[in-house]
């Protein structure tokens, strides 16, 4: 078990490295000079050359790549040009309305889709299923900031339950951080409901068909049981592996959901900083996102142990 | 005792089952519900994003300040390029430069249409390369699959944006940048047919016979993955018409003065609470062309690819 994870922990390094090398070609192969592209488009020819001297632009592409890469092993991800403090810093501010829009997002998906998968596969090609299958196409389909105005429009504006856009920190109240989680939230979970919905179903499809499943109604098990205890179980490592795919569709739903409701998060702080064209923040919430979605993975693959003890690497 | 039915035994020669089976792939394409009702919407679409011009519509980046804000079916008046000032319908409202929504919308069904195939071919043209390489070129698969491993780590959407970012936005570099997160996906996918193909007896034929290693990847391997390919080929349509729908809203994208949906949606976003249409209209002309396609790529799935259609 420690071997296991002392080798998977292993196996992310050089995926890490990897995503930091293209992270730090990027601004390389833009045409240009880099050091006027990472310096904005209002900088001065002294601030240019200060920023050349510091990154080591003027030296060979290895050693500017080593400069940088023991920044970041350092925790340093440069300074903003545009809010002029640490990156590292900006988005330490900026985590909590992410994370709680993360966590709440998921906690929705996971709670609402299972059950409707699971639900789907047991009365396979029923109407429920079919009804379930036909709205998850459509959830693949409608663009995330379509589905949010639709639902500010409706339960907001004609409504009037829920706050139209903002963000209230928990350390203000719980009550008004839900409120103005909510909407968000539940924008951002449709898609990965049908996702989760869709895997669940056909995982749950698969274990259904098992000998096991045949032998617990034989020997006169409660239905719920059989479903639950003996079917979902056993589906779980592909539920769970594409939980932890789905994150990549989350990020990206997280910078457009912030942008439309105003949310100071993460991925409010990406747009910003693209429109801005400020490169030390784009290259640093790329790097926290792409990361993020590493660790959650290196999770869900632990997880496997868990749901499935044959499974011992 | 009747006689042996003479005809059914024939039925069932090899040469005859064979044929029945080439046909029925095609044949069980065209009978698909799911391919019909997505094919069908799309030709629609096509059909609308060529015939544009002759749409009632005005040209999409005509404005006037005495038109500006109407609801959805007013009437109001534009100044063509021409200086004169004609009598107009705005079916669909128009939005606070005084421009015609309807027309906009319409002709931003050609920037989507075109954004969703240019990045799926361009996806599957490198993705086909790589692939191809990676699968038969043995020294080469492990560094590339880490390089795309890599890619793949990095969420799609923020790779596109941070490249349209750099190289600012044009209808080249946002097919480009959304191409790009799209290609690991596609490389995988090659990558593992080929592993399978390159075991089957007539490629070790091919080996065997000295036919030159191009040519068997060209002509014995690609062929066979061209099923699987087409099915990746419309979820990557999808995705890219949705994400530089996206990106044009986040205001990141194409320039604004270029029709498209998102731009559309973009300028709306600030009179939302007064003049909701300005989001809607657009927003429903790309949901229902992103379910078009992904209608059309699950139908093909299903017909053409059994064995994916069973995993998800």
């Amino acid at each position: 078990m420690y071997a296991f994870l002392a080798r998977r922990l292993l196996s992310t390094i050089p995926v890490l490295l990897v995503v930091a090398v293209l992270v730090f070609m990027m601004l390389r192969l833009t045409p240009g000079d880099p050091a006027a592209i990472l310096a904005g488009d209002a900088a001065n020819t002294e601030q240019i050359a200060r920023i050349r001297t510091n990154l080591g632009l003027d030296r060979p592409i290895l050693v500017q790549f080593g400069i940088w890469f023991g920044n970041l092993l350092q925790g340093d991800l440069g300074e903003s040009f545009y809010y002029k403090t640490k990156v590292a810093a900006l988005i330490g501010q900026r985590l909590e309305p992410t994370l709680s829009l993360a966590t709440m997002t998921i906690l929705i998906a996971v709670l609402v889709a299972v059950p409707l998968g699971v639900l789907a596969a047991w009365r396979f090609g029923g109407w429920f299923d079919r009804t379930l299958m036909g709205f998850s196409v459509l959830g693949f389909s409608i663009p995330v900031f379509v589905l949010a105005y639709i639902l500010i429009w409706i339960v907001s504006l004609k409504l009037g339950w829920l706050p139209v856009q903002g963000y209230k920190r928990i350390a203000d109240g719980v009550g008004p951080w839900l409120t103005h989680l909510a909407l968000p939230s539940v924008t951002l979970s449709i898609i990965y409901i049908a996702l989760i919905a869709r895997v669940t179903r056909a995982s749950v499809l698969e274990t259904l068909g098992e000998d096991y499943i045949r032998t617990a109604r034989a020997k006169g098990l409660p239905e719920s049981s059989v479903l639950v205890r003996h079917a979902l179980t056993n589906a779980a490592v592909p539920i769970a592996t594409i939980i932890g795919i789905g994150i990549a569709l989350l990020i990206g739903g997280v910078v457009v959901t912030e942008s439309v409701y105003a949310i100071p998060g993460l991925g409010r702080l990406t747009v910003d900083a693209v429109l801005a064209r400020d490169f030390p923040t784009i290259q640093g919430v790329i790097l926290l996102f792409s990361f993020a979605y590493v660790a959650v993975n290196l999770l869900v693959d632990l997880s496997y142990v868990f749901f499935d003890p044959r499974i011992r690497y | 005792m009747p006689a042996p039915d003479t005809a059914k035994y024939e039925a069932l020669s090899v040469e005859s089952a064979a044929a029945v089976r080439q046909q029925s792939a095609w044949q069980r394409v065209k009978r698909n519900l799911s391919v019909r009702l997505g094919g069908t919407a799309l030709a629609v679409l096509l059909l609308v994003a060529l015939a544009a011009p002759f749409l009632g519509t005005v040209d999409p980046t005509l404005f006037d300040a005495a038109s500006r804000d109407l609801l959805p079916g007013k009437s109001g008046e534009i100044t063509t390029l021409e200086g004169e000032t004609v009598k107009h319908t705005f079916l669909m409202g128009s939005d606070s430069f005084g421009r015609d929504i309807y027309s906009r919308v319409v002709y931003g069904t050609r920037v989507s249409l075109f954004v969703g195939v240019s990045t799926a071919l361009l996806a599957l043209a490198f993705g086909i390369l790589l692939g191809l390489a990676s699968g038969y070129l043995r020294w080469l698969d492990g560094p590339l699959m880490r390089v795309m491993d890599g890619v793949m780590a990095i969420p799609a959407i923020l790779i596109a944006i941070a490249l349209v970012a750099m190289w600012r936005g044009s209808l080249l570099t946002v097919v480009v940048a959304i191409a790009i997160p799209e290609i690991p996906r596609v490389t995988r996918l090659v990558r593992s047919l080929v592993l399978t193909i390159r075991e089957e007896p007539y490629v070790e034929a091919a080996i065997s016979l000295g036919t030159p290693t191009l040519k068997i990847m060209f002509g014995h391997i690609l062929p066979n993955t061209i099923a699987p390919l087409l099915v990746q080929g419309t979820f990557i349509c999808a995705a890219g018409i949705l994400t530089e729908a996206i990106l044009s809203f986040l205001g990141v994208g194409l320039p604004p003065d270029i029709p498209t949906w998102g731009n559309v949606m973009a300028e709306g976003r600030a009179q939302f609470n007064e003049y909701p249409h300005n989001i809607f209209f657009p927003g429903i002309f790309l949901a229902v062309t992103v379910l078009s396609v992904n209608i059309l790529g699950d139908g093909l799935r299903d017909t053409l690819d059994p064995k994916m259609a069973k995993r998800v």
